[in-house]
């Protein structure tokens, strides 16, 4: 007897919507095996990871924090996958749009008020994302160039650039000679939603951008063109779709997502400009939009997940003597067991007995 | 002249990661298949292999674990892909993520451990003599084995019967089939070789390198081993030349510091990733090339039946 | 069945049954092939043929029924396996390796022991049977007719005793065609038993001693098809009377597609370059262009929809106004529709619905506002179109790929149609397609015609273009003949064209090596 597997005439809705939480359910349960092989009590640790972090409103409030830059990324870089645009340097965009929209605050953040500085400084931060992304789509459009590593090698250039920033022309002169820049003023910081919580604006912005992205794709018939593209390149060649606008948009969505993202972390928690803007939203938005299926909902609950994740790495941390890499880790589980369970999506296991 | 067979030693060391990371994905892609994963098996690699070498004192076993280690974290990458019918590329910065993560968090009690590490070689006699002696005898062993390890994978691949299977597979995974070939069981092998090369790449980097484990220390030298594939045109001795070429990019970037150049050092450690895009971009030009090269097959996801 | 004064069945295949998810492709089939015999296994698309003969082959395994080979019975665990039986096959599409070279595709083909010398042998069983080889070229740089020489000789190497052809000639001139069959007719006198899968009545009525007919995967009859016609035959295969298309006389009008000095560079390094192409479509005309795959059609019919815009804008001209320069999108605006070779992967989208494939070319306002999907415009004309072309799906929230060949291809000739166009291309708009849904596609396209469109139909199938065309050129290295009216013509005369001959000079033998 072996297991075969057989192609689905159609693929299954069950399996698809399925397929996350079976994954979630095996990362658990890898999380048991390693909290027991370092010795620690798995309810103990299930506890400290997963509830304590949001068994008050304090820790909804940081949930809720941590999710709006991953749902706006993953909603940026989930247009780009469905085209098949593969945008894997949102880190680096990032960094690029808190780069800039934390440049105009510096500058200008005694002249203009907070009504006109805090949107200046989103359209800057999108700007300097999509400035990142171009370069990519640049390069794959006119040199052929594979995206994947062109927008990687540039999250490595943005980050030693924002380090020499910092380190540099940027550089707090009363900070000690920290690498850091002055902080922002009041009138560059985002409104606080919920009193005595650290939860801004930048959630609201993110709900919005997901609702206008989920409108585009399903009912314009660009969106409709660069899910075409995604599934079949033949046939949008066919229908006439340019392959180089779905490269330059698939790319500048996530860029703009990415650039506003990083104004949300620049002026939102951080309230400065660090030499690290981030603790990896970028690459872990990457799976966000995989496990949450590249579709709003699914990416709404899957920065959920992730963002929980987060919480209970930093909690195990202090709570558990786990190393905070935990997190990384769990991230990574997740994907490979999310990409395993897809399988079941277009293929059913069969038993058949074999051939003697 | 010894300054000159002092920068050759050094360059050699620098691009021999490149090299063995570079090597092993060739073997890969010639068969079809796009491991996108590369850094975060040499990352487990690195850090498999300096936790042996420091728990054991015995830094060769540190560096056989390490491939193996990078062979065992191939196979999660296999399954997914090949079994179980999954998108490359997905599965592929996976495996990277995944590595990437459990690379650190296992190391985390062993960052400020030392270790003795591999040392390049100093024959008596030989690894004195003047110009001769530094350029061909005083590398670090595992410099040797890389050089080594090119010349197998060019006779593999285009002297033996196997290897030109290889390429088959690679070209028209259906035809092979139609053949009467295993795709998926050759698929597995060449994923697997690629995967021990990078663990091999990463334990070159903890054990003999620099002796250490740094977090992300291999510092996207995976992804550049990843171009340096499509820089080569998928030929071992262009993957060669590459390797050398970056490691003398990086090389330069060092002693431009060291001499106390006028540009701010984060600049200059730009210039390896710098360079990567570039190259690509010059590379991935002629699409021509590229389509009589690339394994035909490359990344497409194989159906038997 | 074998008679006690025949010998005995060299293969013997009883009760082989193989089912795929949502369609039983062989049902029971018993088939009896003696040694020295041209067996043909006839059917329509999609009747299980291939099925059947991949399993004879060791590819795919039953899920019931015995095989006996040579009296004793077998599996056929795999290819290998079965070329160590001594059974060969040449593939429909083939299996070669286009970047490596004749020698080395053959080498991959036979067991490590066989391979010594392998370019002298090559040499000797290529000159023994009249393929012309050259072992040292790669495969890419080779024509069809040459490619399915190698996939032949590659055959022959390990000596096999039955030799399986799968639908050889669909990619050769008539003239290679009669070379082939010489080729097999001394095959099979050497003993050597020969499987013949075809669904080309006139051929295997020429060629066949023994005729095998399935019909939705099942035997539906067997006969000598010497003593057969083609009706006969026909009523075996589809369990009725081959349709005819019903046609009316032309009368053409003002050119509605000009094409006029078509240079085209192919971009690929395994493409045809396209010379001086010059001809015209006139409304109310069905113009066709004949050739053997891989002379260029792909590149003109890219250059044509607008799939690939060119560097002189007046060198295509739609009604007039130059489009060569245009993409498809906006040559479509000005009337163009164009049904593609490739269903799957071109003319629609696998995983997407019926109603999201409409949406592909059908812009209008009833399925667009300002950017803006009107959803319930698409649906409506996606029902219309299953409607009027009698496509069996679920309904237009079926995925295409669930469609079998002929109804997705109906659909998609349908949505075409529906777009209203002056002129419509069509390539190869029956290939795969069952017997059915072929005549009903001819006959749309005849329709279409009377209605005052301009149709071109690019094609392979000489007796698809005989039977709808009215004018007739062929596409020959990239080069198109004169257009000749179709009653001054013959289907001889073409397949000189085909083969790169004018008919004024040259024999037909010379002409294979030429291919």
């Amino acid at each position: 007897m072996r297991v075969v597997l057989e192609a689905r005439p159609r693929p299954s809705h069950v399996a698809i919507w399925t397929a996350p939480l079976v994954a979630t359910l095996a990362t658990l349960c890898v999380g048991f095996v390693v909290f027991e092989a370092f010795g620690k009590n798995p309810l103990a640790a299930f506890d400290a990871f997963f509830v304590a972090p949001i068994a008050n409103l304090y820790g909804i409030a940081e949930l809720l924090l941590k999710a709006s830059p991953l749902m706006l990324i993953a909603t940026g870089l989930a247009i780009g996958y469905r085209a098949n645009v593969w945008n894997i340097g949102a880190e680096g965009q990032l960094t690029l749009g808190a780069i800039t929209g934390g440049t105009l605050a510096l500058v200008f953040g005694d002249a203009w008020p907070a009504a006109a500085l805090l949107p200046a400084m989103f359209i800057a931060g999108a700007v300097g994302g999509m400035l990142w992304a171009a370069i990519p789509a640049f390069l794959r459009t006119r040199f052929n160039a594979n995206e994947i590593l062109t927008s990687l090698m540039l999250v490595y250039v943005a980050t030693l650039f924002l380090s020499w920033l910092v380190h540099g022309p940027l550089r707090d002169p009363q900070g000690y000679n920290f690498p850091q820049s002055k902080l922002f003023g009041d009138n560059a910081m985002l409104p606080i939603l919920l009193p005595q919580t650290r939860l801004n604006a930048s959630f609201a912005l993110a709900l919005a951008i997901v609702g206008v992205a989920w409108l585009f794709v399903r009912r314009h018939i660009v969106g409709f063109e660069m899910r075409v593209a995604g599934l079949s390149a033949g046939a949008a060649t066919y229908a006439g779709i340019s392959w180089r606008r779905t490269i330059w948009l698939g790319m500048l969505a996530g860029g703009a997502c990415a650039g506003l993202a990083g104004v949300g972390e620049a002026a939102g928690p951080i309230g400065q400009l660090l030499p690290s803007m981030s603790p990896g939203y970028g690459f872990a938005a990457i799976i966000v939009a995989f496990v949450g299926r590249l579709h709003p909902l699914g990416i709404a609950l899957a920065s959920l997940l992730m963002s929980l994740l987060y919480l209970g790495g930093e909690s195990a941390q202090v709570n558990l003597a786990l190393p905070s890499a935990v997190t990384g880790l769990f991230q990574g589980t997740l994907l490979f067991f999310l990409l395993a369970a897809d399988v079941l999506v277009n293929y059913r296991p069969r038993m058949v007995a074999s051939a003697s | 002249m010894e300054t000159f067979a002092q920068i050759v030693v050094l360059t050699l060391a620098a691009g021999t990661p490149l090299v063995l990371a570079a090597l092993g994905e060739l073997v890969v892609e010639k068969s079809g298949v796009l491991n996108l994963g590369v850094e975060g098996m040499m990352l487990v690699g690195a850090i498999a292999s300096f936790i042996v070498a420091a728990k054991t004192n015995a830094p060769w076993l540190g560096v056989a674990v390490g491939a193996l280690a990078g062979a065992l974290l191939s196979q999660i990458f296999a399954v997914i892909v090949l079994s179980l019918r999954a998108n490359q590329v997905a599965t592929g910065l996976a495996l990277s993520l995944f590595g990437i993560g459990l690379s650190a968090f296992i190391g985390r009690p062993f960052m400020s451990v030392v270790i003795e590490g591999i040392k390049p070689l100093a024959i008596p006699g030989l690894s004195t003599l003047p110009v001769a002696g530094k350029l061909v005898f005083s590398h670090n062993p595992l410099v040797y084995l890389s050089i080594g390890l090119f010349l197998v994978v060019q006779w593999f691949l285009y002297k033996t019967r196997s290897g030109l299977v290889l390429r088959a597979v690679g070209e028209s995974p259906q035809s092979a089939n139609a053949v009467g070939y295993p795709v998926i069981a050759i698929r597995y092998a060449a994923v697997l070789f690629g995967g021990a090369c990078a663990g091999l790449a990463g334990a070159f980097l903890a054990v003999a390198y620099t002796p250490s484990w740094v977090e992300g220390m291999t510092a996207g030298r995976g992804w550049i081993a990843l171009a340096l594939v499509v820089f080569a045109s998928w030929k071992p001795w262009r993957v060669m030349v590459g390797a050398y070429l970056f490691g003398s990019v990086t090389l330069a970037q060092f002693q431009a510091q060291a001499a106390g150049v006028a540009v701010p050092s984060q600049l200059l450690a730009m210039l390896p990733y710098v360079a990567t895009i570039v190259v690509l971009a010059i590379i991935s030009r002629d699409a021509t090339m590229i389509r009589l090269n690339a394994p035909a097959s490359l990344g497409k996801p194989y159906h038997p039946e | 069945m074998a008679d006690s004064s025949s010998p005995a069945p060299r293969l013997s295949l009883r009760g082989i049954t193989k089912r795929y998810p949502g369609v039983l492709a062989n049902d029971g089939i018993d088939l009896d092939v003696a040694p020295g015999e041209i067996h043909a296994v006839l059917g329509e698309n999609g009747a299980g043929k291939s099925t059947l003969m991949k399993i004879i082959y060791g590819i795919v395994r039953p899920d019931a029924g015995v095989i006996r080979w040579e009296g004793e019975v077998v599996h056929v665990a795999n290819a290998a396996h079965a070329r160590k039986l001594g059974i060969g096959m040449v593939f429909q599409h083939f299996s070669l390796f286009e970047t490596l070279s004749v020698a080395d595709n053959i080498r991959l083909a036979l067991d490590r022991g066989n391979t010594r010398r392998l370019a002298k042998r090559i040499r000797e069983m290529s000159a023994r049977y009249g393929l012309a080889l050259e072992p040292r070229r790669r495969v890419h740089t080779m024509s069809v007719g040459e490619r399915q020489r190698v996939e032949i000789v590659r055959c022959l190497l390990s000596q096999p005793q039955l030799l399986i052809m799968d639908e050889p000639t669909s990619v050769l001139t008539p003239q290679a065609v009669s070379h082939l069959f010489g080729t097999l007719r001394r095959l099979a006198s050497e003993g050597v038993s020969i499987l013949y899968i075809s669904h080309k009545l006139d051929e295997i009525r020429a060629l066949c001693t023994h005729a095998t007919v399935l019909r939705a995967g099942r035997v539906s009859g067997e006969c000598d098809p010497r003593g057969e016609s083609t009706a006969s035959l026909a009523r075996m295969m589809i369990g009725g009377d081959l349709p005819h298309p019903v046609h009316r006389a032309a009368h053409p009008g003002t050119p509605a597609l000009r094409v006029e000095s078509l240079d085209v560079r192919a971009d690929d390094p395994f493409g045809t370059t396209l010379r001086a192409i010059s001809f015209d479509v006139r409304e109310g005309e069905i113009f066709g262009i004949a050739g053997v795959s891989g002379n260029g059609q792909r590149e003109l019919l890219a250059a044509l929809s607008g799939e690939r815009t060119l560097a002189r804008d007046d060198a295509v001209r739609l009604g007039g106004t130059p489009v060569g320069a245009a993409d498809a999108k906006r040559r479509r605006a000005l009337g163009l529709a164009f049904i593609p070779e490739d269903r799957l992967g071109r003319g629609a989208v696998p995983e997407m619905t019926l109603a999201d494939n409409a949406l592909l070319t059908t812009r209008n306002a009833a399925t667009l506002a300002r950017g803006w999907i009107r959803a319930r415009g698409v649906r409506a004309f996606t029902e219309q179109t299953i409607h009027a072309y009698d496509v069996k799906a679920s309904g237009p929230l079926a995925p295409a790929r669930s469609l079998s060949g002929g109804n997705l291809q109906k659909f998609i000739v349908g949505r075409e149609i529906g777009q209203h166009p002056k002129v419509l291309i069509a390539a190869q708009p029956t290939w795969g397609v069952d017997v059915g849904a072929t005549a009903q596609i001819r006959q749309a396209l005849i329709d279409l015609r009377d209605r005052r469109v301009a149709v071109l139909v690019v094609s392979e199938e000489l007796d698809e273009l005989f039977e709808i065309c009215d004018r007739l050129a062929v596409l020959f290295h990239g080069r198109l003949s004169p257009a000749k009216p179709i009653r001054e013509t013959s289907a001889e005369e073409v397949g000189l064209l085909m083969a790169g001959a004018t008919p004024a000079h040259a024999a037909p033998r010379v002409l294979v090596d030429q291919q």
